[in-house]
């Protein structure tokens, strides 16, 4: 049993080491960065206590940004999440053309977010982009998408809803074809309808998955901030500014870096907390052994 | 019936939206750059974007800079992850809940969210500037310690004994008889892998300066933010360039790809 | 072999310093650079160094290191980890904060010839000093100009040949080139960039033109609630607001040149930087003009400084020093003019063949340059990257329409002032 024991941890030791060396020990020494000032110049770093917990609360920007990313993960986790299993249902049943849809589905996972950032502000480009000139065919008019401060947000939520639903849509679609074909077979035959056979089998049996692709989901919604570097950089007005950005440029620009430390922190309690409530509600009706 | 056809259109019309930025950038790469936003069927067809694109930027130093880093990634996550996920999955020891729960801790927090303390933890090793400085924060993966543990849990215990009659020992089995049963697995999680680091952004870009050690979305990023505005026909040229070889293996492989996340049970 | 090349570093180290011929000698320096313009720059620096390596034995190292921002961030955090480049081209904007940093030694501790360093455009040294000392030489400069398209002038009944100089004549001359369809408009008069990390630069020449100052020389001081300065936002909140003859909300510095080409708005705002690329995608004939002020032409110069770091050692810097000389050498100032659209940053390179033979044949060129003396330095503080963006994200809420220009500057003077109160002691 010792020797038993000694294996699982030299088997398991290396991972670890680097999970605690690039995940775990950085978290601790951001919350330590947090208590301690910026070093500028010649001024070393000194212990200030919760001093920059509190200048954040007065930082109007922060504000902003912390309720602007809740919006944003208020919108695109379930819109992604949701139009992901609505496409894998699709493709799922037989289609005309199926396989051209799917590869359709497939595109965000290929093209690198950072070159379609750049395709998607042609789309919204004002007067000529794609979308008003598709809805100047239809009488509409034009829209500085990205430059107003009441569409900008969600432009950017709809960047993030076509990349993540097209990737989620891979899991959910390998999960639908592993359910036993009899499954559907019998509900045909005990003449339930569609809806009713998907809220009584399908749905939970893609509990796991839809777990799984939660999970990522909130990662994604604090994580990826690709196309707000290139689309808008936080503007207008840090109305597209989100959490991680703010971060990196507070950090990377503005070289303040007990504040980045102290954003940090704030984004990992956030990240703790929706994690405990996600693996405490969906977590038990999952059948995860 | 008339529903059916409506879920058609429907999907139809999903999937025109999703293709959409990849139909725009056939169409403007191959296009003089006057049809960059103007959509003609008569528009003359080139290739002097494609030419330009690869002029402008050392997009083939980009790539080969963005292979070896998948690689890296590739190799080491499989071979550390794949021990670690054995232990896990057959292996009783003290505190493998504990260390399991703190493994499972980074499907939360990506190693992205930390990169101040990162940058930091490099720069004191002095790795920052290189290939391998932007691997390393991801080489423990929580995800594939986990999916692989899962995987491995559901090889039969009886394959496992008959290996251990036949005296094989604990890395033997591990590697005659896990291994190749979870090749699925591996094959999925790879795909995921080298999708997220082939398009990984934000550490790249924080962790590298200079053209040997930049992969290709930070190259990208760096060329399409010039002083002159945004020149579609040259991004859509260098987009599709460097994610031509992606775009090509997910396009032969897409039935066995779906396959193998199936069996891989990742659902 | 050996021989040869110590003997041409000891050559190139004479070059650079006749009096100081020092044991130390020096074959490689490193350079970091942005790219801030498109084409096939990288290749263009390559030349440079090489030509530079045949002719002094020293080895340039040139790293491309992204745009300014990125070159800057990268600049710095090599050189606090104990390496990085002898010599840098960052934003002339950014003196304040790079010099207070202490990384970087004064061109008078170098030794530099005053009369060299004395022979740059004025215009283009207004953030190169600082505590009586030169901290920079210019090297990828650029001013703001419009771009007018004659087509659409002449279609308006306005003369092609002659711009507005005015406010008055440039809103004039916006509500002649408006055009509207069912209560849209589908041809701006005039568009300029208010987008992050563009508005600034667009609000130095507005406020210029009111005869307004953002900053003072020191880099200490904002002067946004300058009544000056508000009039400069009003001007640009009318044009949105009141002529219409600009988009209301942000307008990305990006998508200007195709706004323009596609005949999307009839004047553009932006850098000489562009001269190159419109010149060869216009499908029609265009202008380049001075910025109409409020009662003349006036402007804002941009662009980059070459930068020398303190870390070098002394045959580094003389090495450095003697590589941004080579730079500024009329011939080599001329061809990077003509390939990139900067502007020459020496009278001199303006009287070489080449470029009086290029000028000659497309004079829109030379136009930038005649408005260097109406010229400001850009918006220079310390923590400049943090008073920009204060700046940008009031100005981007006026032309939003959520704020006056009052009232949005003095939110901006109020972030301003606590972001620079740490730096005004002393």
């Amino acid at each position: 049993m010792r020797r038993e024991s000694l294996w699982a941890w030299a088997l398991i030791l290396p991972a670890l080491v680097m999970l605690m060396a690039f995940t775990h020990w950085p978290a601790v020494a951001t919350l330590w960065d947090s208590l301690y000032s910026t070093p500028r110049g010649s001024r070393p770093p000194v212990f200030v206590g919760g001093a920059n917990f509190r200048d954040l609360l007065d930082d109007p920007v922060f504000l902003t940004v912390l309720i602007n990313n809740a919006w944003y993960a208020a919108v695109t986790i379930p819109a992604s999440v949701a139009l992901s299993l609505l496409m894998a249902l699709s493709v799922n049943t037989a289609l005309p053309g199926r396989s051209l849809v799917r590869m359709a589905y497939f595109t965000p996972t290929i093209l690198p977010m950072i070159a379609v950032a750049n395709i998607w502000l042609f789309f919204f480009t004002p007067d000529y982009g794609l979308f008003d000139q598709i809805l100047s065919v239809f009488g509409g008019g034009r829209h500085n998408w990205l430059g107003q401060m009441s569409t900008a947000l969600p432009a950017m939520m709809a960047v993030a809803v076509w990349k993540e639903a097209g990737f989620f849509m891979i899991f959910y679609l390998a999960a639908l074809q592993s359910m036993p074909p009899d499954l559907a077979e019998v509900g045909r035959l005990e003449g339930s309808s569609r809806w009713s056979f998907f809220w009584r089998v399908t749905w939970p049996l893609l509990m796991p998955t839809t777990l799984f692709v939660m999970v990522n989901a909130v990662i994604n919604a604090f994580r990826l901030i690709d196309h707000v570097v290139v689309m808008t950089r936080g503007g207008p007005n840090n109305a597209t500014n989100l959490l991680l950005y703010h971060i990196y440029e507070t950090g990377f620009r503005f070289w303040d870096t007990a504040a980045a430390a102290t954003m940090t922190v704030v984004l990992l309690v956030v990240l703790a907390v929706i994690a405990g409530l996600q693996f405490g509600l969906l977590g038990r009706r999952a059948h995860y052994r | 019936m008339s529903t059916r056809a409506l879920e058609i259109v429907a999907t139809w019309v999903l999937a025109i939206l999703w293709v959409s930025p990849l139909v725009y950038a056939v169409w403007t790469a191959f296009h003089p750059s006057a049809y960059a936003t103007h959509f003609s069927l008569l528009a003359p067809w080139t290739l002097a974007n494609f030419a330009h694109a690869w002029e402008a930027a050392p997009f083939a130093r980009y790539f080969l800079n963005t292979t070896l880093l998948v690689g890296v990634v590739l190799v080491a996550q499989f071979a550390l992850c794949t021990p670690a996920a054995f232990a896990f999955a057959r292996m009783t020891f003290r505190g493998r809940d504990t260390v399991f729960a703190l493994v499972l801790l980074q499907l939360m927090v990506a190693p992205d969210v930390l990169l101040v303390a990162n940058y930091r933890t490099m720069a004191r090793l002095g790795v920052v500037d290189t290939i391998f400085s932007i691997a390393l924060p991801y080489l423990g993966s929580a995800f594939g310690i986990f999916l692989l543990r899962q995987t491995f849990r559901q090889v039969p215990q009886e394959l496992d004994d008959a290996a251990r009659l036949e005296g094989s020992s604990l890395l033997g089995r591990l590697w005659r008889v896990y291994v190749p049963l979870a090749r699925p697995t591996y094959l999925a999680y790879g795909l995921v892998a080298v999708s997220y680091h082939w398009n990984n952004f934000l550490w790249p870009l924080v962790i590298t300066n200079s053209v040997t050690t930049r992969p290709l979305t930070v190259g990208l990023s760096v060329f399409a933010s010039t002083d002159q505005g945004i020149d579609w026909s040259i991004i859509t040229a260098a987009t599709l360039m460097t994610s031509g070889p992606l775009l090509l293996a997910f396009l032969l492989f897409q039935r066995q790809f779906v396959a193998s996340f199936m069996r891989a049970g990742i659902r | 072999m050996l021989h040869r090349r110590t003997l041409l570093a000891t050559a190139a180290a004479t070059l650079a310093a006749p009096a100081v011929v020092r044991a130390q000698t020096t074959r490689a320096i490193s350079f970091y650079y942005p790219i801030a313009v498109g084409g096939p720059l990288t290749a263009i620096i390559d030349g440079y160094c090489r030509d530079f390596a045949s002719e002094s034995g020293i080895e340039v190292k040139p790293v491309y290191a992204g745009n300014y921002n990125e070159t800057l961030v990268k600049a710095v955090t090599a050189i606090k980890g104990g390496e990085g480049p002898h010599l840098a081209v960052l934003l002339a904007a950014e003196i304040h904060a790079v010099q207070d940093m202490d990384i970087l030694v004064s061109l008078e501790d170098l030794g530099a010839d005053a009369k060299w360093v004395d022979g740059f455009y004025p215009a283009f040294m207004a953030n190169s000093r600082k505590l009586g000392k030169t901290w920079s030489v210019p090297f990828q400069r650029s001013t703001a100009v419009d771009y007018y398209n004659k087509t659409l002038f002449t279609e308006a009944g306005l003369d092609p040949e002659h711009f507005p100089t005015t406010w008055d004549g440039m809103v004039e001359a916006g509500r002649k080139l408006l055009k509207s369809a069912g209560g849209n408009t589908t041809r701006w008069g005039f568009k300029l960039a208010s987008d992050t990390g563009n508005a600034q630069w667009t609000f130095g020449a507005l406020a210029n033109q009111a005869g307004g100052i953002l900053m003072n020389e020191a880099g200490t001081e904002t002067f946004f609630t300058d009544p000056k300065v508000v009039e400069a936002l009003t001007y640009w909140r009318g044009l949105a607001f009141d002529s219409k003859i600009t988009p209301q909300g942000t307008t990305a510095w990006g998508t200007l040149p195709s706004d323009f080409l596609e005949g999307n708005t009839a004047i553009i705002q932006s850098t000489t930087g562009n001269l190159t690329n419109l010149r060869d995608k216009a499908g029609f004939p265009f202008g380049v003009a001075g910025l109409p002020g409020k009662a003349g032409v006036r402007t804002v110069v941009g662009g980059g400084n070459l930068y020398f770091m303190k870390h070098a050692s002394e045959a580094e810097r003389k090495a450095s020093l003697a590589f941004a000389r080579f730079l500024s050498t009329p011939e080599r100032a001329a061809d990077w003019c003509m390939k990139t659209g900067y502007i020459a940053t020496r009278p001199e390179a303006w009287e070489t063949a080449a470029l009086t033979a290029y000028v000659a044949k497309f004079p829109a060129a030379n136009v930038a340059r005649g408005y260097l003396p109406v010229a400001t330095g850009e918006l220079s503080t310390f923590e400049n990257q943090r008073v920009q963006v204060a700046l940008t994200n009031q100005i981007q809420a006026c032309l939003a329409g959520t704020k006056t220009p009052s009232e949005a500057l003095a939110d901006a003077q109020a972030e301003a002032d606590r972001i620079l109160k740490p730096f005004r002691r002393g």
